[in-house]
């Protein structure tokens, strides 16, 4: 019973995971960049609820809108002075730097304006625990709303991503920048959109990690990107369904491994086996292996 | 021409070296004169430590051409090894050969590591890469910090769980008390050390890269599939240039371990947050040069210092002027624009350099 309890955290942690990485690996398909600023992005959604709903006291659907709101202005600004400007710089690492330094300048700001106290965070969840099997097997109310807010992100995103026309230009920029223009799509509009989108989950993601762990500082979202990082990178760097898969499969060995094998030890448990799945299938679970040619 | 050439590099390399030698005589007058406020002299070992990681891991990124963001992974094992060994070893024998062992055993620790880490590493490419050795570094401080050893009259305990479980005699010495790290190493690093080590580091790398090694890495780096098919064993200069790198950055460890009374693997001094901060030295340095990692490493360890007075705005004025910094130096528009006043007022100058490309 305890496995089936832990196996449902494990899920749910893998939820948020997923909806992280699904914006980093939607900003790294057409960016080609790693996003070092997304967890923070995180935390900043994070303090915006928090802001609006315990500080302000406005009901907690409002704060969520919000939050996501600022998110997708804050990633769109983002992109705009910071990564727009490099993006045909000379070395690649350029814009990672730049995106260090914005993660530093997002941590830095919080920390001004909010301080370095751990601000515990109400959950947005209204949700009473769902009981099964005779009170054995709890369900709190954060971890039902998470795995159903996983599932109807990663719904809404195939569908916008496979159907509609913003979304297939996104996979043309991520193919071939070049050819898409040729094409008549708006590059520039939609790597905007692309920053846009990924804020906007993140936010999400803030909102619902912030529900199921209740404490808040400006290092937040440090941790949980770098995991979420770790789970697109699992999954196949660039590809959505590789970090839906990722993010969930990364939730369950952390959670198991804390349970299991050693809690001090349930980070080393998550690389080593991201280790060792690169080492057997060098390019992720979904990643295209690409032939190189001189 | 070509004899031309090689002086240049050896005029770049002298250059570089005069430069560190300088910094030390100046900051050795200060000293004397009493110049110098505590709070810099407390820095002074610290600059030598990021100063030798911003060298090495500039031969893993700008010379190898691999992205690694573990690079404080190996700082930490050089600076837990070698703690270990003078604690241990503290009073069997005179500090100085205790310290130089000490330093040895750090760097070949790393080394060992680099190696081992390396091997399977070493076959992916790009951002896959930069994951997994953040992952390693990760993993080294995780381990580091669960791993407890004690020393009685039977020999050493190891184990994993806490030091209870050492099951140890009772005049027994817990040495590495898990999270609480290895307390009361001996304080035997010094600036001039630091200097030492620093010369020793550049004069391996910068000789590494002016030799068929380091050209057969650098080729690497360019095209590996070319490389590859004119007969360079890629694996073989891939681990060479990843463990010195490696072994570098243990020296470092030591030196941090024999400065500070306790040793601890905290996400601030051994976590991927170091690793990131000396790729940023590197890159603001430019990549692949190495006196520019020198002088981004103190400009940008002493920033924070020197802004101490806006107190709570320092780290806020750090990002901006580290952003600011990336901007100007990296964005094709920026780029053109310097271009541009070169040819207005250094017109000679461009034309020569264009000359020699």
């Amino acid at each position: 019973m305890s496995f089936i309890s832990y196996l449902i955290n494990g899920v749910s942690l893998g939820s948020v995971y997923a909806i992280i990485a699904l914006g980093y690996t939607m900003v790294y398909g057409i960016a080609k960049m790693l996003n070092f600023a997304h967890g923070d992005v995180i935390m900043v959604g994070g303090f915006a609820v928090f802001t609006i709903v315990s500080t302000l006291g406005l009901p907690p659907i409002l704060g969520i809108l919000i939050a996501v709101v600022i998110c997708t202005a804050l990633g769109m600004a983002i992109e705009r002075v910071a990564y727009k400007p490099l993006r045909n710089a000379s070395s690649p690492l350029a814009v990672l730097i730049t995106a260090i330094g914005v993660s530093y300048l997002l941590q830095n700001v919080a920390l001004l304006i909010f301080g370095a106290n751990t601000k515990s965070f109400t959950s947005v969840v209204a949700i009473s625990p769902l009981k099964l099997a005779d009170g054995q097997l709890i369900i709190s109310g954060e971890t039902i709303v998470t795995i159903i807010a996983g599932i109807i992100v990663m719904i809404c995103l195939t569908l916008f991503v496979n159907k509609s026309k913003a979304g297939q230009a996104m996979l043309a920029v991520s193919e071939d920048k070049g050819a898409a223009q040729l094409m008549g799509i708006n590059v520039n509009g939609t790597i905007a959109l692309t920053f846009a989108i990924g804020s906007a989950l993140a936010a999400v993601a803030g909102v619902l990690l912030c529900s199921a762990y209740p404490s808040l500082t400006p290092y937040t979202g440090a941790m949980p990107g770098i995991k979420a990082f770790v789970a697109a990178v699992f999954g196949g760097i660039g590809s959505i369904p590789g970090a839906m898969i990722g993010g969930i499969l990364l939730g369950i060995i952390e959670i198991l491994g804390k349970a299991y094998i050693s809690s001090q030890m349930a980070d080393a448990i998550v690389f080593a086996v991201l280790i060792i799945v690169l080492l057997v299938k060098p390019t992720g679970i979904l990643g295209k292996n690409i032939q190189e040619k001189v | 021409m070509k004899k031309m050439k090689m002086t240049k590099t050896a005029k770049n390399n002298l250059i570089t070296y005069i430069m560190v030698f300088l910094a030390y005589i100046a900051v050795q007058i200060l000293l004397a004169t009493g110049n110098i406020s505590s709070l810099m002299k407390g820095l002074l070992v610290p600059l030598c430590i990021y100063v030798m990681l911003a060298v090495s891991l500039n031969l893993t990124v700008g010379i190898l051409g691999e992205l690694s963001l573990g690079h404080a992974g190996f700082m930490c094992v050089g600076a837990f090894s070698s703690a270990f060994f003078s604690k241990c070893m503290d009073g069997a024998m005179p500090d100085g050969v205790r310290f130089l062992l000490a330093l040895l055993i750090g760097a070949a620790a790393a080394g060992f590591f680099g190696i081992l880490i390396g091997i399977p590493v070493l076959r992916l490419k790009g951002d896959y890469l930069a994951i997994v050795t953040l992952a390693f570094g990760e993993i080294i401080k995780n381990l580091v910090n669960v791993l407890y050893i004690g020393k009685d009259k039977n020999g050493f305990h190891f184990s994993m769980k806490d030091s209870i479980s050492l099951h140890l005699e009772e005049e027994g010495q817990v040495i590495v008390n898990g999270a609480q790290g290895i307390t009361g190493t001996p304080h035997d690093a010094t600036f001039t050390i630091g200097i030492i080590l620093i010369f020793i580091s550049l004069i391996i790398i910068l000789n590494l890269i002016n030799s068929r090694d380091g050209r057969a890495i650098m080729s690497i780096r360019d095209n590996r599939i070319a490389a590859e098919s004119i007969g360079i064993n890629i694996t073989k200069y891939k681990l060479m240039a990843f463990s010195i790198s490696a072994s570098i950055a243990g020296a470092a460890g030591v030196l941090y371990a024999h400065n500070l009374s306790t040793l601890t693997a905290l996400p601030k001094n051994f976590g991927y947050n170091m690793s990131i901060m000396i790729l940023v030295f590197v890159v603001l340095g430019g990549i692949g040069n190495i006196r520019g990692s020198i002088i981004a490493a103190i400009i940008l360890t002493l920033l924070p210092e020197l802004l101490r007075g806006l107190s709570d705005y320092r780290m806020l004025i750090y990002a901006i002027v580290l952003i600011a910094m990336m901007l100007f130096n990296w964005s094709p528009k920026a780029v053109a624009w310097k271009e541009r006043l070169k040819e207005r007022y250094f017109p000679k100058r461009l034309r020569k350099e264009k000359e020699v490309k």
